[in-house]
């Protein structure tokens, strides 16, 4: 049976991107994010998985408003990522794993959680920035993906007891996958922040680092908020914690912290980055 | 169970729930449309004729020609997409975010950075 290994949860601002393809790492604005990534690259030398579940929420590449599923699953070969419309370089496609894509399909809909399935998907940078930060170029990233996409543009939104339900039967579905492949779990999203309306520009330090430190030991702690509340609490774009939330619900028993870094601001979002690995 | 005749009020801020995608179908339809850098061009060239294709409303309309974030927020836009219409001006989410709350760029980056400290 496959094994879960752990999970990484990330942010994901497209403006990374800029700063990758202009090596902008290490000047002074962006430093404190790059440097986070070592510890996590380190960690992923030693686990060595073979496969990364990707949870991450589309940003209107792959998914419009005529068609907008709450939760999609990948089955592709391949993942390829495009022009976005903002000016930021399309990043190389990821291999995908249509084995473990269809046990997960079939898993997640015998466990009563109605999907989309995707033979075709684009991923946009809410999968792409994560996996280059994790992998960097220009070697070929060398781990197979399944994309989980949860929907955080149009309201109603899942809710964060859903998505940790989600989170717990990808689990499942993954621990009785018959395959002896090493499996991460990567959520990317968050942390505060709002990108429309008045209060453009909103971050919310002490509730991120709460939220972090909950996500450890006692994950279900989030799902006393209603999605208006992480709204408020977090942001319009905030809600993406719950990314972070499904991954932690992935992961089987207990789990131990191996790295986290937290840096306000990346252009107008709080990030936050969380290694946890299942003992 | 929550109603749509009781909305959560969160100061600053829109839901972009059913209300909002049924007025602002279009504006987003559009907006989406913006994915493609062929699309992009034929926009600059003739932004009447592009509109008038998408069938915006004049509430809409007008806000495409103000170029105000705002604006697009209030009918019916939704960020995701409208940031992809900002992109063809080269505005970033920071140049957006400074608009919307009535601050230069420059004092907008500031106050991210206080938070930060």
């Amino acid at each position: 049976m496959a094994t879960i290994v752990g999970s990484i949860t990330t942010s994901h601002v497209p403006a990374i991107g800029g700063a990758i393809a202009k090596k902008r790492q290490q000047e002074p604005y962006w430093k404190p994010f790059f440097d986070g990534f070592s510890a996590a690259r380190e960690w992923l030398a030693k686990v060595k998985p073979d496969v990364a579940v990707v949870i991450y929420n589309d940003h209107g590449l792959n998914f419009f408003l005529d068609k907008m599923p709450t939760f999609a699953v990948g089955a592709a070969l391949e993942y390829r990522n495009a022009d976005e419309g903002w000016g930021i370089p399309a990043l190389p496609p990821h291999r995908g794993d249509l084995d473990l894509s269809w046990h997960l399909i079939e898993s997640l809909v015998a466990e009563e959680f109605d999907i989309t399935t995707c033979q075709e998907m684009l991923i946009d940078h809410a999968f792409a920035l994560p996996m280059e930060l994790l992998w960097p170029g220009p070697a070929p990233c060398p781990v197979r993906t399944v994309p989980v996409c949860i929907n955080t543009v149009q309201f109603p939104l899942p809710t964060a007891a859903r998505c940790f339900k989600l989170g717990l039967a990808i689990g499942r579905a993954i621990e009785s996958w018959d395959s002896d492949a090493r499996v991460v779990m990567v959520g990317t999203g968050g942390l505060s922040h709002q990108l429309d309306g008045q209060r453009a520009g909103f971050i919310n330090r002490e509730f991120d680092q709460l939220f972090m430190e909950k996500l450890i030991g006692d994950p279900l702690w989030v799902t006393r908020y209603s999605i208006p509340d992480l709204v408020e609490l977090t942001g319009t774009q905030g809600v993406e914690l719950l990314m972070w939330l499904t991954a932690r619900g992935a992961l089987p028993g207990d789990v131990n912290k191996v790295h986290s870094n937290y840096h306000v601001p990346i252009s107008n979002t709080a990030t936050g980055l969380m290694v946890l690995e299942s003992i | 169970m929550p109603s749509s005749k009781q909305k959560r009020e969160i100061p600053g801020t829109t839901l972009f729930d059913g209300e909002q995608a049924r007025k602002g179908y279009a504006l987003n339809k559009m907006c989406f449309s913006f994915n493609s850098a062929e699309n992009r061009a034929e926009f600059v060239r003739d932004e009447d004729a592009y509109c008038a294709k998408y069938g915006l409303n004049a509430e809409q309309r007008a806000a495409i020609a103000n170029r105000n974030v705002l604006q697009l927020l209030a009918a019916g836009g939704n960020v995701y997409y409208l940031a992809k219409f900002a992109g063809i001006f080269g505005l970033d989410m920071q140049d957006i975010g400074a608009q919307q709350s009535g601050m230069s760029k420059e004092a907008f980056k500031a106050k991210l950075n206080e938070t930060g400290r």
